[in-house]
């Protein structure tokens, strides 16, 4: 489904990402785990094509798209939902939905569906997104990023700045993602949450790989996440 | 009645003014563009026009039909192409970029057209006019009124029903966020910049027919365009098309009132007024365009 191979991504003279390689199966998750600054998040806009790479490859159902602009990479079916939600503040939740529309793809994601899946995001389909709570942003936003029915979600930090109880909530709509056959790539600083997310984790140290892995030792994790 | 006759008038010339002021706006609102070369494409437009016209067309509102799609796909093509890579956090290259457009246009045509004023003709219709209770109203003005209202709406309704509106609006949130939902920000900005410029287009025809115009006559329009924006309120639709008629009544009423040469001079004043005590315009935006 996704592989990448020896990717680099800087920022400018900076490295941020460094031969990084990874994959994600078909209708499989994988958790990249890893402290503030560990590139986590530089990686996931560097698969959704938000940021160029330096060196390496990235393969996406057998295809390279390491020169693809962002929005082919969408049609083909790679989905982002960025840190921080980037949300369409002046529109409303549903013409944010409906933004998705433009990767013209086909699948069990429609309105409907999605609206079914987060009652949170249905109630408030005509507000502007610009007021909503947090974690109803959060919601919209994974609920935007399904509208456009990706073979791959790319989830950035879905948890930050929620209450326990929405996190809940958002993690509880992974497995069924993961039944319709979409792939999921998962960033998260919260090792618990994600490890209980995914079996396979992948974890960055300083824009490096420092474990990777199925099932791992907390304790091993622990020390790969701080380094030392 | 003088006084009469100088608002309705005012309103009417509101609606030309409205026609330049929109495109302005709109790409200000989508791409937060400053197009400098708003009005030497407007006459543009009309030397457009006028060629086709010597050429055989029978009428100018038959170039119409060639001007404002050829100029529309120069929008597209000068979007993409030149004004895309002037975008930046700054707006000085984009304001540099398209003034030395203006400056090329208006140098093109001084050349090729020399520095005559040249008219645009409907056979007389242009300069007639109707009784209206006591008034004289002209139909060439009415119906430019009609065209920017319906252009106007027309506009309002793509950006508030349609999926490609939709786009434009959130491409002005939140442009790189677009290309996650499958669309290119740059097509869509083109495209905007393709409607500017089509409306621009038939703006510099009507003024054309209206007065007429010479090669350096854009720069006097981008100002009335400006003023109306700013008085309107910014990337407003139809505070845009407030504003032009608030500019044209003020213009018309000093001519009518103290000397005809004072319609300019009032219309900056008013203006200048609306920028220090009103500077974000009638209509505060609430819904980007």
């Amino acid at each position: 489904m996704l592989e990448l191979d020896g990717v680099s991504v800087y920022y400018g003279q900076l490295p941020a990402v460094r031969e990084v390689s990874l994959s994600v199966p078909n209708g499989g998750i994988l958790a990249v785990i890893g402290a503030n600054g560990a590139g986590k998040s530089t990686l996931l806009k560097a698969i959704a094509g938000q940021l160029p790479i330096r060196a390496g490859r990235i393969v996406f159902d057998g295809k390279d798209v390491s020169r693809l602009p962002a929005y082919r990479r969408a049609r083909l079916g790679i989905s982002l939902v960025p840190e921080g939600r980037r949300l369409f503040k002046s529109l409303t939740v549903e013409e944010n939905l409906l933004t998705a529309l433009a990767t013209r793809r086909k699948g069990p994601w429609s309105l409907e569906a999605v609206y079914d899946r987060f009652p949170l995001v249905a109630e408030r389909r005509s507000r502007r997104a610009g007021d909503l709570s947090g974690g109803e942003q959060q919601a919209t936003a994974i609920a935007r990023a399904l509208v456009a029915n990706p073979e791959l979600l790319l989830l950035d930090e879905v948890s930050l700045g929620l209450a326990p109880a929405i996190i809940g909530q958002i993690y509880a709509s992974i497995p069924v993602i993961l039944e319709q056959g979409t792939s999921i790539l998962l960033v998260e600083q919260d090792v618990q949450q994600a490890t209980r997310a995914s079996h396979d984790v992948h974890c960055l140290l300083q824009g490096r790989t420092s474990l990777a892995g199925r099932d791992l030792d907390l304790a091993d994790i622990t020390r790969a996440y701080f380094g030392g | 009645m003088q006084y009469a006759s100088a608002i309705v008038n005012g309103i009417l010339l509101g609606g030309l003014y409205a026609l330049f002021a929109a495109g302005l706006s709109f790409m200000f609102g989508v791409m937060r563009l400053v197009n400098l070369a708003h009005g030497a494409l407007a006459v543009l437009s009309a030397y457009g026009a006028l060629i086709l016209v010597r050429a055989g067309f029978v009428s100018p509102l038959l170039a119409l039909l060639v001007v404002v799609p050829a100029i529309a796909a120069l929008g597209y093509v000068l979007q993409r192409f030149v004004l895309q890579r002037t975008l930046t956090e700054s707006p000085l290259p984009s304001l540099l970029v398209t003034f030395g457009l203006s400056i090329i246009i208006e140098n093109v045509l001084l050349l090729t057209m020399t520095a005559n004023t040249q008219h645009l003709s409907l056979g007389g219709f242009e300069k007639s006019s109707f009784s209206l209770g006591g008034l004289q109203v002209g139909w060439l003005p009415l119906i430019t009124l009609l065209v920017a209202i319906v252009a106007l709406g027309a506009m309002s309704l793509v950006m508030g029903r349609t999926q490609f509106g939709r786009l434009v609006r959130a491409v002005s949130d939140d442009a790189p966020t677009v290309s996650l939902m499958g669309a290119n920000p740059k097509h869509i900005y083109a495209i905007a910049a393709a409607i500017a410029f089509g409306l621009v287009a038939i703006a510099g025809v009507a003024n054309g027919l209206r007065a007429g115009f010479d090669p350096p006559s854009g720069n006097a329009m981008l100002i009335y365009a400006f003023e109306a924006v700013i008085i309107g309120g910014l990337g407003s639709l139809w505070g845009t098309l407030l504003g032009a008629m608030i500019l044209g009544v003020v213009q018309d009423l000093a001519a009518a009132i103290v000397d005809p040469s004072m319609g300019d001079l009032a219309g900056h004043i008013v203006f200048l007024i609306f920028l220090i005590f009103l500077p974000n315009g009638l209509i505060q935006r609430k819904v980007r365009l």
